[in-house]
């Protein structure tokens, strides 16, 4: 090890309570230990802490969408918590689509070694808005932009909100939907998809399907404007 | 040959020289008859040029880019003053499909997103599929991953020196690395049958167990493998070209390091000792003796010796893992999610019919989330999955490192020269097959 390099013993904590860490093991699945900061921010927050769940070990954080850059704030600058790095910033979405979008924030303290995982809910219906992190974590930048881009969640605050991984001029709604299909939503497959969902021999005959009928029972104005040259479909 | 010598004589007054006799630079211009004509009357300052930026368009296509990034540089003369960088040239929709595909399935995805780590990104997929479905595997298969984590970083790590060393001038090194590189992906070979796209971890073990003699090419390799790197060493770190291209560019200091989300290299190389194997310890790291090594500037230059350190350490680990490697079963006893023999399964009932549904249905795993963490050579690598109880996952998240670090270079370039851009994306150590995903 060259003399340039200072060596760095197993974590860099601070305070005398924080045991080494090592690897979990035998995780158990609800009966996890929570983190002492939710504790400390129901103490502080009160009833904007909705609910918090241990899921194998990782405490989630429900919090007011309204209140959640307030909590996040308090989180980063309160020197007994120090939550100095923003992991991700994402969202999840169901396949049940009456549930709630859940935007997802993972912080990580390094002085404590803690790992904490806030979500706002946004129930469907009401507009997809929460604040933005910027200000406190430059981080969040593109990680808002990508949840935005992905989700169309807008942040409220960010400096630049744009799209970053498809192009600005997507207008075909936003990829990581659960309403949005796998291949796109103007694919061949899934225009395909929808013709036959519709059920057409269901409803009509085969005569009734064929193009010259189909011609016959268009409105007059539908006939003009297909004599007229113009394209229908691809 | 006999040479002569002669002496010209030159007027003074002659117009291109000067009272010295050395030539003079003359602009010329024409007249209105159309003969040629000193210009005589050369402005005494140069014209003011503040306020006329230039925009400069690099990428996406080439090469010193790694990839498909495009910068949009707004430049000073050479200074850059403003940068904004453009992704997504590449991006797949690999979290999309995803939610489309059964757990194990995942798994070559993740070969294809960091191509340059593609067994540690399995690693890291199938211990946050483990943590879903609560699981712990065996000791050898921990050290089994952890030989691949570590391999899979030297693997990064000498693309990055080669690639960077490229960028910056220096072609030699480049064709040493590389050849180290190639033992590496023999030996990937040998183990698992593919050298790029590994798939080499399957949820609750590994696709294969190592064959027989491997660890004595591994031995072989750790012994040997050093030497290239201090040659390489010797070559670059106190090189007066490499110093004065590296040293004190891009620099970023410790609060910003961290506020920006920089991870791996790019965070220690400012001086903040934070390792995922150190402080959030996986795969029994924290039982490996290991140091992780912390710059002071955060440069280009630290950067490059944390790298380098990185990769010594690395082998550290890779001998002591050498050592530990414990026999028995590489798969967990685990009927959830491990197929039953085949030879059981062409012949016994019950086990072809297990058999049949872990391949069309698929493990489940209850209903929860997890995310964890590895140190992947470019930072902290993250998998994020929900399971809704559901053999697919709903939301199946990749934390990118080189993502978020990528994010902080308009930070970096702006104030440094053209060609630093370079040189500062390089030791970022981006791969956009993971940026883009």
């Amino acid at each position: 090890m060259s003399d340039r390099f200072l060596p760095v013993l197993a974590g860099h904590a601070e305070g005398s309570e924080v045991a080494p860490p090592t690897t979990p093991r035998n995780v158990p699945y609800r009966d996890g230990t929570p983190n002492p900061s939710v504790d400390a921010l129901r103490a502080k927050f009160g009833e904007a802490v909705q609910r918090a769940d241990v899921v194998w070990n990782e405490t989630t954080v429900f919090v007011d969408k309204a209140r959640v850059g307030e909590v996040i704030q308090w989180l980063h600058g309160e020197p007994s918590q120090r939550y100095d790095y923003l992991v991700d910033v994402t969202a999840v979405e169901y396949r049940d689509l009456d549930r709630p979008i859940e935007v997802v924030w993972h912080l990580r303290s390094l002085p404590y070694r803690r790992f904490l995982r806030v979500k706002a809910l946004l129930f469907k219906g009401q507009p997809l808005v929460v604040p933005s992190v910027w200000a406190i974590y430059k981080s969040a930048d593109w990680m808002e932009r990508e949840c935005y881009d992905m989700f169309g969640i807008r942040f409220e605050g960010h400096p630049d909100l744009r799209r970053i991984l498809m192009w600005e001029q997507y207008k075909e709604g936003f990829p990581l939907r659960k309403d949005f299909p796998l291949r796109g939503r103007f694919s061949r497959s899934e225009q395909l998809r929808q013709i036959l969902a519709l059920n057409p021999e269901a409803k009509y005959s085969m005569e009734e399907l064929t193009v010259l009928e189909a011609y016959d029972e268009l409105s007059l104005e539908q006939r003009q404007r297909l004599r007229a040259g113009e394209k229908v479909g691809e | 040959m006999a040479t002569k010598t002669r002496t010209v004589e030159v007027d003074l007054s002659t117009t291109g020289l000067d009272a010295q006799g050395r030539p003079q630079r003359v602009p010329l211009a024409t007249d209105e008859a159309g003969n040629l004509v000193p210009i005589n009357a050369a402005p005494a300052v140069e014209p003011e040029l503040e306020g006329e930026h230039m925009l400069i368009n690099i990428g996406p296509q080439h090469p010193a880019t790694h990839g498909v990034l495009r910068l949009v540089l707004e430049l000073d003369g050479e200074t850059v003053v403003r940068c904004v960088p453009h992704i997504g040239y590449l991006h797949c929709g690999f979290e999309k499909i995803g939610e489309y595909r059964q757990y194990n399935q995942i798994i070559p995805w993740t070969d294809r997103e960091d191509y340059l780590n593609s067994p540690g990104n399995n690693v890291a997929f199938a211990l946050g599929a483990e943590r879903l479905f609560g699981i712990e595997i065996t000791e050898r298969c921990k050290v089994l991953r952890v030989i691949a984590s570590e391999l899979s970083r030297l693997i990064s790590h000498c693309v990055w020196l080669g690639t960077f060393c490229i960028d910056i001038g220096a072609f030699t090194p480049f064709l040493w690395i590389f050849q180290q590189r190639e033992r590496v992906y023999t030996m990937l070979e040998s183990w698992i049958g593919a050298r790029l796209t590994t798939t080499l971890t399957r949820v609750g073990g590994m696709g294969a167990d190592i064959p027989d003699g491997w660890t004595e090419d591994l031995a072989n390799f750790v012994r040997t493998f050093p030497k290239v790197l201090d040659e390489c060493s010797t070559m670059l770190t106190k090189n007066a070209i490499w110093v004065g291209r590296t040293v004190g560019l891009g620099a970023m200091s410790a609060e910003e390091a961290v506020n920006y989300g920089l991870s791996g290299p790019m965070l220690r190389a400012s001086g903040v000792a934070y390792d995922v194997r150190k402080d959030f310890p996986y795969l029994d790291y924290e039982t490996y003796d290991f140091d992780v090594p912390v710059g002071q500037a955060g440069d280009v230059y630290d950067r490059y010796l944390v790298r380098m350190e990185e990769m010594r350490q690395s082998i550290r680990i890779l001998e002591q893992a050498l050592k530990r490697l414990p026999d028995g079963p590489v798969n967990v006893d685990d009927p959830r999610v491990i197929l039953p023999p085949k030879s059981k399964a062409t012949s016994d009932m019950e086990s072809m019919i297990h058999h049949f549904k872990q391949v069309m249905e698929g493990p489940r795993p209850p209903i929860g989330e997890a995310y964890v963490a590895v140190e992947s050579p470019k930072g902290e690598k993250g998998y994020y999955m929900v399971s809704d109880g559901t053999s697919k996952p709903v939301r199946w998240r990749i934390r990118p490192p080189s993502f978020v670090n990528l994010s902080a270079i308009p930070k970096m370039v702006e104030g440094h020269l053209l060609s630093d851009v370079i040189a500062i994306n390089a030791s970022i150590d981006i791969v956009m097959g993971e940026i883009d995903r």
